[in-house]
């Protein structure tokens, strides 16, 4: 990585002063800016030290008509490494991704991707929107939809050629169903939508892969299928943030989770953090202080 | 008539040649335009903005003339339908976004608005004006009799910058209109693109208002492309196709309207227009009513085959020995009327699953068809075996269930069940009757 941060070759104290003082700009980010550090030279090997992370968020908050929808969330993920973000209905996991990536506005927050802003890193992501958010009779066929992960790469105005054809292809292929790819999106089963959506992703070559519910409603050989392809891209370095519905299999999946309702209740690695404590935490106690007062002023601002 | 009816079509005069080649070319961008809007969802907002044309058409006659030009000079209309469109969208988002009222009531309330104005600004325009007024009406129906070459030319023009902007922005409008959020995250300009969609259908309400005028000029965006769907599920076909439509709906429209005097030109484009969407609708090849017949049909016919031959099988499989079973038998087993069970077995024999013994009126598989039955057979006892230990259906009520769904189970899910009830059978066994099983048991 020919990073701009000056990488191992420039170990000199002055120059890492830089993004430090950068990020101590932000309120309370003194102490935290030594933590990265820490925490992969404890997990990574000392080659990585100088790796930012595949995915930082601090302080983020997102409301939706001054509703919170998440509140205050902050975590960070080391490169290549399978994260699972988990906690009930309405505790703003999509929200989360579609945060992270700048598709809805924020009231507040910080993201960095492969340590720069989301817009500067946005080649090195793939997205996986969860399955029910388009309209599968789409006057498309499969090939289609994954060629549509090409077309940054293909540039405005100019049109699809032959050799991006073959790209998502072997997108297809590798999920399993190039056979399906000329079949129209409306015709496929639901695991070969999600399977669909997964090339989609896959044939961008991204780094950081943050998908929504990839594995909500699939059948089971699909499951087996995309959880085995991302174990190897874990194994080719990639890095992947996944939204899991299904608590009992989290722990068989993931390294890291982020359990999360409004705020982020636990982070870190699965062993560690994935404990009936943190669940009940998560799913059980609702803030409902919090809940309350926004709701207050919801209706307060309904009657201005 | 004749004589008129041959003039029109050799397109030998002059007026009816602009006419007609105007609208056609009207047509062909609508039809094109229209997809995206329709794919986008956004179909109805080209019609409040048709509809907030009209204030802007009376003022900008009005203020023409009082500056002492010519009123009814297209172009300045155009400007004028154009700012006052472009203020009626704004007003959509204003009201929006400022309130809680929702996008459809938000429509209903700018497009009804702004035609109101409209309406009562004309009245204005009528009683100042010294008479030369007259014909303004006709942006609200449409007359195709008043366009003159520079229109039709600068329809031409228009359409054609709408075509390459919709060529050139193709991949882009397709990834928008099936998945917005996808291409925000890949940096895409949604809203600019959205804008860039709104304003080619800007273009096209414009255009469009001398022809078919602005109350029916939402049916040129939305209808061809509506017909296109019956046929394709291949997005440039049906740009292909609905440009075909709405450039032979606009054709037809407007030929039928040069025959009839004082015929609004806006509503015979309408009903040719829709004609084509009758009959795409009826004989669509992709979701026409015919085609869903036909597949109804096929469907029908295939799960009354399975029945006959699962029944054969199984009265075999009960009686070893047994190679033909007679009518009679046959129609206590199922509720088949007679009539119906004799077309089944007709059509089962005519396809060579069974061979009838014509002297005792009997029927027994064929090789094909024992191969066959046993399979259907094997399938539907998996299903039941699912549905039994992993879906805890009661045993009576599993056949039922089991008739409803198995008919749609792929060789996949098969295989998937397969592997699912290995545990519980043999690899190749066939799996035995879950009710006889339940009967026995019932007994022991």
């Amino acid at each position: 990585m020919s990073g701009p941060t000056g990488g191992a070759a420039a170990p000199s104290p002055s120059e890492q002063d830089g993004p430090a003082s950068e990020s101590r700009s932000v309120k309370d980010r003194s102490a935290e800016s030594q933590s990265p550090e820490s925490q992969s030279a404890e997990s990574q090997s000392a080659e990585s030290q100088n790796q930012p992370p595949a995915l930082r968020v601090s302080d983020l908050t997102v409301a939706y008509h001054r509703k919170p929808v998440i509140w205050d969330v902050e975590f960070s993920i080391p490169q290549g490494k399978l994260v699972g973000v988990v906690g009930p209905n309405g505790a703003g996991k999509s929200t989360l991704l579609k945060a992270i990536m700048d598709l809805i506005p924020r009231a507040s927050g910080r993201v960095e991707v492969f340590g720069q802003p989301y817009a500067k890193s946005r080649r090195r992501v793939g997205y996986v929107p969860q399955r029910e958010s388009v309209d599968w009779d789409f006057p498309v066929d499969a090939l289609d939809v994954v060629t549509m992960g090409l077309y940054r790469q293909i540039g405005w105005c100019m049109p699809v050629r032959r050799r991006h054809r073959e790209a998502a292809l072997e997108a297809l292929a590798r999920v399993g169903i190039a056979d399906l790819a000329h079949r129209q999106i409306s015709q496929l089963s639901g695991g070969q939508q999600q399977r669909t959506f997964l090339a989609r992703a896959l044939v961008q070559d991204a780094d950081l892969y943050l998908m929504d519910e990839p594995l909500a409603a699939v059948d089971a050989a699909t499951e087996a299928a995309i959880m085995e392809l991302m174990r190897q891209m874990q194994v080719d370095g990639k890095t992947a943030l996944v939204i899991h519905h299904d608590l009992q299999s989290v722990p068989d999946y993931f390294d890291h989770v982020v359990l999360l309702n409004m705020r982020v209740v636990a982070t870190g690695q699965t062993d560690e953090v994935f404990t009936t404590e943190n669940l009940q935490k998560t799913y059980g106690g609702r803030l409902t202080l919090l809940d309350e007062a926004t709701e207050a002023m919801r209706r307060r601002e309904r009657s201005i | 008539m004749s004589e008129h009816w041959w003039r029109l079509i050799s397109l030998q005069d002059h007026n009816t040649r602009v006419v007609i080649l105007g609208t056609a070319m009207l047509g062909f961008a609508a039809g094109l335009v229209g997809c995206f809007t329709l794919l986008r969802r956004r179909a109805l907002v080209g019609d409040a903005l048709a509809h907030a044309t009209l204030p802007g058409i009376a003022i900008a006659f009005l203020w023409v003339t009082a500056a002492g030009g010519d009123g009814k000079a297209l172009p300045n209309l155009l400007v004028g339908a154009t700012l006052s469109g472009m203020l009626g969208i704004a007003s959509i988002l204003i009201i929006r976004r400022g309130s809680r009222i929702k996008e459809d009531a938000a429509l209903g309330i700018v497009l009804s608005v702004f035609f109101g104005a409209g309406v009562a600004l004309l009245g204005v325009v009528q009683q100042t004006s010294t008479g030369n007024a007259a014909g303004l009406e006709s942006f609200i129906f449409g007359k195709t009799a008043t366009m003159v070459a520079s229109d039709a030319r600068l329809i031409g023009w228009a359409s054609a910058g709408c075509a390459i902007t919709c060529g050139l922005l193709f991949k882009e409008l397709k990834l928008l209109c099936f998945d917005e959020s996808f291409a925000g995250s890949r940096g895409y300009p949604v809203v600019i693109l959205d804008a860039a969609l709104m304003a080619i259908v800007v273009v096209v309400t414009i255009i469009g208002l001398q022809a078919v005028g602005l109350v029916l000029v939402i049916a040129l965006l939305v209808i061809p492309a509506a017909s296109a769907r019956f046929w394709t599920d291949h997005l440039p076909t049906m740009l292909v196709l609905a440009s075909l439509f709405g450039m032979t709906g606009c054709l037809f429209g407007a030929a039928g309207s040069a025959l009839v005097p004082r015929l609004p030109s806006g509503a015979m484009i309408v009903l040719t227009t829709s004609a084509g969407f009758a009959v795409s609708f009826l004989i669509g090849f992709r979701t026409g009513w015919l085609v869903r017949w036909w597949r109804r049909l096929r469907l029908g016919a295939s799960i009354d085959r399975q029945h006959l031959l699962r029944e054969l099988y199984e009265l075999f499989e009960q009686s070893p020995g047994r190679t033909s079973v007679s009518m009679t038998e046959l129609l206590a087993a199922r509720s088949w009327s007679s009539s119906r069970l004799r077309r089944i077995l007709f059509h089962a024999s005519r396809d060579g699953w069974i061979t009838e013994n014509i002297s005792h009126s009997e029927f027994a598989l064929t090789q094909r068809g024992q191969a066959e039955a046993r399979r259907l057979v094997r399938r539907h006892r998996l299903w039941e075996l699912y549905l039994i230990h992993h879906a805890d259906v009661a045993p009576q009520r599993v056949d039922r269930d089991a008739d409803a769904i198995e008919h749609v189970l792929d060789a996949e899910t098969v295989a998937e069940l397969e592997t699912l009830l290995d545990a519980e059978l043999g690899r190749a066994r066939m799996p035995e009757d879950p009710h006889a099983a339940a009967g026995r048991e019932g007994y022991e």
